[in-house]
């Protein structure tokens, strides 16, 4: 079933290439429906994984990296932080299930992110725990570079308003 | 041994789901004549019993029928007022059906708010910093659990004070939430849940709590 999977994340971008001229397009197309996604995972996950809440950004993103990402999509990402300040992290993952039968991008799509859709999940189950963040992809494999690699950006909190849910 | 409601509460404190799963009320049905030797007082909108309680009629259950007739409210099936009618010794005897109250959902809903701002107000109470909120309520007849999910979602259970496992019934209603709920395509996040599935496997979760009793869930 995750070959099933894997082949109908491609058959949707496929289409998507095929309904939209512009790689951007697709790619905002593709984040928005990763985020329709995360908003919902995220119960899921907490539910399933019992996690308990993270009180920095480093463990929340350590929980991405090594629980979350381990229960959906079976491999592990590495972390590291790239900014003094604490709030940027990037996430390396070795290995994509996502892009398992893809070879490379055709030339006419060099720039689409074919894996925006997890960007889009992170994106959105951090935005139901009130973190809110940009996430991007920072190296890609399938464009050349070495690893895949995704970039979170912490930014302030949503919410700060006097009363604060614990 | 019981467990008698579910509330689920979104993170603007509105309520979305209640379930109810007492065993059926208990209703007594009587034959009076005048003079009625129960004492009755308008509250809200209803009559209830003030004072005078016996055989079953307890002091806060409310008139129900009037000789078979639902009462609507404060007023009889034909739109007389209900103490104006047993205050006429001519429409003696009288049959009259006494019982508890049910909540109607609008109660539920400003109920399920005020618990939502109580909530919030215990965890801002606390000498601790970063406090759970409220998790229980205890009172004699019953104990209500509370859980809030780090996405804001709080699932509460009335439940008999002496059920155990209540904690696990939480966790595990928060997995048929995101199973059957969230997993849903149509159904929009923060509204009211009507999803069949979800009732149908909430109710097996409680039958389940219920039954293993005041030991709770085998581990």
């Amino acid at each position: 079933s995750r070959e099933l999977f894997v082949l109908t994340y491609g058959a949707l971008v496929a289409q998507l290439c095929k309904d939209y001229e512009k790689d951007e397009d697709v790619n905002i197309c593709l984040d928005r429906m990763g985020y329709g996604i995360g908003i919902r995972l995220i119960d899921d996950f907490l539910a399933r994984s019992a996690v308990k809440k993270c009180r920095s950004y480093s463990e929340t993103t350590d929980m991405i990296a090594q629980v979350a990402f381990k229960m959906y999509l079976g491999v592990t990402a590495s972390v590291s932080c790239t900014s003094a300040a604490g709030n940027e992290f990037s996430l390396i993952l070795d290995k994509n299930p996502l892009v398992d039968f893809v070879e490379e991008l055709p030339a006419e799509r060099a720039s689409l992110c074919y894996c925006n859709v997890l960007c889009g999940v992170i994106r959105g189950a951090l935005e139901m725990v009130r973190l809110a963040a940009e996430v991007t992809f920072l190296q890609d494999r399938l464009k050349g570079d070495a690893v895949t690699e995704i970039g979170i950006t912490f930014l302030r909190k949503a919410e700060d308003r006097k009363h604060k849910r614990n | 041994m019981a467990i008698f409601s579910v509330y689920v509460v979104n993170k603007a404190g509105g309520l979305i789901y209640q379930l109810d799963h007492y065993a059926p009320r208990a209703d007594t049905e009587k034959t009076f004549s005048y003079p009625l030797d129960l004492v009755l007082r308008p509250h809200d909108e209803r009559v209830v019993v003030a004072f005078g309680q016996r055989d079953g009629i307890r002091v806060g259950h409310a008139v129900l029928a009037i000789n078979g007739a639902e009462v609507n409210g404060r007023f009889t099936a034909d739109g007389k007022d209900v103490l104006e009618f047993l205050g006429n010794p001519a429409n003696y005897p009288v049959s009259i059906r006494f019982g508890r109250h049910r909540l109607s959902s609008n109660e539920k809903l400003m109920l399920a708010s005020m618990f939502h701002s109580l909530f919030a107000i215990g965890s801002q109470l606390s000498p601790e910093v970063g406090s759970s909120g409220i998790e229980m309520l205890e009172t004699d007849t019953f104990k209500l659990h509370c859980f809030q999910t780090l996405t804001g979602i709080k699932f509460v259970v009335l439940a008999d004070p002496r059920q155990a496992g209540i904690d696990s019934l939480l966790r595990k209603i928060y997995e048929i939430y995101s199973d059957f709920a969230l997993k849903n395509p149509f159904y929009s996040l923060e509204m009211p849940i009507r999803c069949e599935l979800f009732d149908q496997n909430l109710k097996l979760a409680l039958e389940v709590a219920e039954k293993a009793g005041p030991f709770g869930p085998g581990s």
